[in-house]
């Protein structure tokens, strides 16, 4: 074989002209689209991006490295109080707030996925679920954090104030192309990360733990490096969440966020950027718009509040965000185990052997 | 001192001695073969060497230095590779990305190093390239270009065995432990193997111990053979030697020709 390769090909990001082209339209899309989108849309669009930005780091620890973890609302709050502490209290300027806040997260993470190396399944599952419960608690009781009245986010000013820099973003469309520039930029090196040595070593050990060993893969760093990144993802997306909300108290951080967290990574797919984007567009879409806003759907809107009503509790809407999340969990399950991602393989497959 | 040697090494699960008393010494770039009935305690002597189980008593040493006491990980940074009677691959991931996890230990990209992978010239990027050339070079040794992008998983099993040799290859060990390489392929994969197997040892200049089954394999390309039964050592000679002992031929021959 004299034929010469070249090896980039393999490892390059866009593999190919369609895929290149493709991403290009979608990034003119997301671009353009704060030309149409109302306040409301740009704030749902914002939460979306922020909960893409958990979902691809915690796809690298769950589906790529096969740890289990139900505590990241824990990691999620660290982000968000210590972006916010940092420009309060210490006036750091955003950028370096949100660094360090993503940085003290990944910290956090590196600690709990200490006990991880010697639990496994459910019982990792409960050590994580413990953490992020624990997280809550202990930011509910300091006086720091604001105890539980909560914290408000300051000004968004991305600038360097101590240098006379300053740059404000006020508006709902500002911070989205503020959240949009970093998802894109954290799905990137997502990317990356998994098409290299880390990467590559996260896979080796939920496909095979001994063998990774045997092939030289220092398991404790590495199940540790697992965590800490994807901490590190959820405290970039807690410090942007921060001024998405505005206002924020422990309860945000409650455990069921961290089983949404979860829930978009299986929906979408395990083990795929792709997929871990997928789950988190389509879970908060019907989470935090379709199913709050269940009167306005068309037809069986007036049905549904309704049923809330005659039978459901009196709080109303929130209920079916419970129960169309458990109900898309269980469909997955049931008729696709390898998440949306999965599903659209298989369709793509179908189509490219089709009509043979 | 011996290139790599096992001295009195001994391991006991429960009440049961796997492995009792056993020593040998193995020449640099020989292929040193470990013969036995099962449940001999073979594969265990594989597990100890790297560091997989603990011997309760003995050493093993390659090149002067001591392994007992050493993670799977850093026996294999020592130069030790193996594989596995009943093959360990990374069932999801390609060919190509088993074979690029044997370098692990030789690449030094880091997770921020990854993550900066923009370009061709990116220091990532560039190591990528690199390794990629070496280990298409073990791709087209062991003849797998054509399963080089397919996942591990869907491939037949005389294929993963292979991969799993490549893969061990591509960690440039000085020493190779391979468990029942040949166990499940056909004839004619079997002969491609033991050649393989030969040019290993030539080629890459790897110092080979081998389990295996096939007396016709171990009896054509062994420069020594170790034999064992329930934990304990029978002999130790040329294939020659081994193949007349009487006890080899009670213990291990007789066994093949009955079932
Ligand atoms: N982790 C373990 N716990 C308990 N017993 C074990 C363990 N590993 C091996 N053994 C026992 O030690 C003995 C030797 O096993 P080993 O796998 O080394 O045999 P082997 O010579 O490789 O056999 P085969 O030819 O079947 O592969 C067997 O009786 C086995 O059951
Ligand atoms: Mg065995």
């Amino acid at each position: 074989m004299d034929m010469k390769r070249d090896y980039y090909e393999d490892i390059e990001l866009f593999s190919s002209g369609t895929i290149l082209f493709w991403t290009v339209v979608l990034l003119v899309a997301l671009f353009a689209a704060p030309l149409i989108l109302s306040n409301y849309h740009a704030y749902l669009f914002n939460l979306i991006m922020v909960h893409v930005i958990v979902a691809v780091g915690l796809n690298i620890l769950v589906g790529s490295t096969g740890q289990i973890a139900l505590g990241h609302a824990g990691f999620f709050a660290i982000g968000a109080y210590a972006t916010v502490l940092l420009m309060t209290e210490l006036s750091i300027p955003f950028f370096a707030a949100l660094i360090i806040a993503a940085f003290i997260a990944a910290f956090f993470g590196f600690i709990l996925g200490l006990p991880a190396l010697r639990l496994e399944g459910p019982y990792l599952a409960i050590a994580t679920l413990a953490f992020g419960l624990a997280i809550m608690h202990i930011i509910g009781h300091v006086e720091l954090f604001g105890g539980r009245q909560g914290l408000m986010a300051p000004a968004l000013n991305i600038g360097i104030p101590q240098l006379g820099l300053d740059w404000e973003i006020c508006s709902e469309k500002g911070k989205y192309y503020l959240i949009l520039s970093i998802t894109i930029l954290m799905t990137l090196f997502a990317v990356n990360i998994l098409k290299t040595k880390a990467g590559r070593a996260f896979v080796a050990i939920r496909d095979s733990d001994i063998a990774a060993e045997v092939i030289g893969i220092n398991l404790t760093i590495y199940k540790t490096l697992a965590f800490a990144v994807s901490a590190f993802y959820a405290g970039v997306a807690g410090g942007l969440f921060a001024f998405v909300l505005g206002f924020f108290d422990p309860f945000t951080f409650h455990l069921i966020l961290s089983i949404i967290f979860l829930v978009m990574v299986v929906v979408g797919g395990l083990g795929s950027v792709m997929g871990s984007i997928t789950g988190a567009v389509l879970i908060t879409y019907l989470m935090y718009d379709l199913f709050k806003n269940v009167d306005e759907i068309p037809v069986v809107g007036d049905l549904m509040v309704a049923v809330s009503e005659q039978w459901l509790t009196v709080t109303g809407m929130d209920n079916f965000s419970m129960i169309g999340l458990g109900l898309v969990m269980i469909g997955i399950i049931i008729f696709e185990p390898l998440g949306i991602f999965g599903a659209w393989i298989r369709v793509k497959k179908y189509w490219k052997t089709w009509p043979f | 001192m011996a290139y790599f040697s096992i001295e009195n090494l001994s391991i006991s699960f429960g009440g049961l001695k796997a492995v009792n008393n056993i020593s040998f010494n193995v020449e640099k770039n020989e292929i040193f073969s470990i013969i036995g009935p099962n449940g001999s305690g073979k594969t265990t002597i594989f597990n100890l060497i790297s560091g997989i189980y603990h011997p309760d008593a003995g050493a093993i040493h390659m090149e002067g230095e001591n392994l007992v006491g050493k993670s799977p990980d850093r026996v294999a940074r020592k130069g030790i590779a193996r594989t596995f009677q009943n093959i360990e691959l990374f069932a999801n991931a390609t060919v190509m990305d088993n074979l690029m996890l044997g370098r692990h230990i030789h690449m030094k990209t880091g997770i921020f190093g990854g993550a900066f992978m923009f370009g061709k010239r990116s220091p990532a990027a560039r190591e990528e390239v690199k390794h990629r050339e070496r280990v298409e070079r073990i791709i087209d040794f062991l003849e797998l270009q054509s399963v080089r992008d397919q996942f591990v998983g869907s491939l037949a099993y005389g294929k993963r065995k292979l991969v799993e040799v490549g893969r061990a290859l591509a960690l440039e060990p000085k020493v190779m432990l391979m468990d029942e390489p040949s166990a499940g392929m056909n004839t004619e994969e079997k002969d491609d193997l033991t050649i393989w197997i030969g040019d290993i040892r030539e080629d890459y200049g790897v110092t080979i111990l081998l389990i295996e089954h096939d007396m016709n394999m171990i009896m054509g390309i062994s420069d020594h053979v170790f034999a064992m039964n329930q934990g304990e050592k029978i002999t130790l000679g040329t294939p020659a030697e081994v193949q007349k002992h009487p006890e080899v031929v009670k213990a291990y021959l007789g066994e093949e020709v009955i079932s």
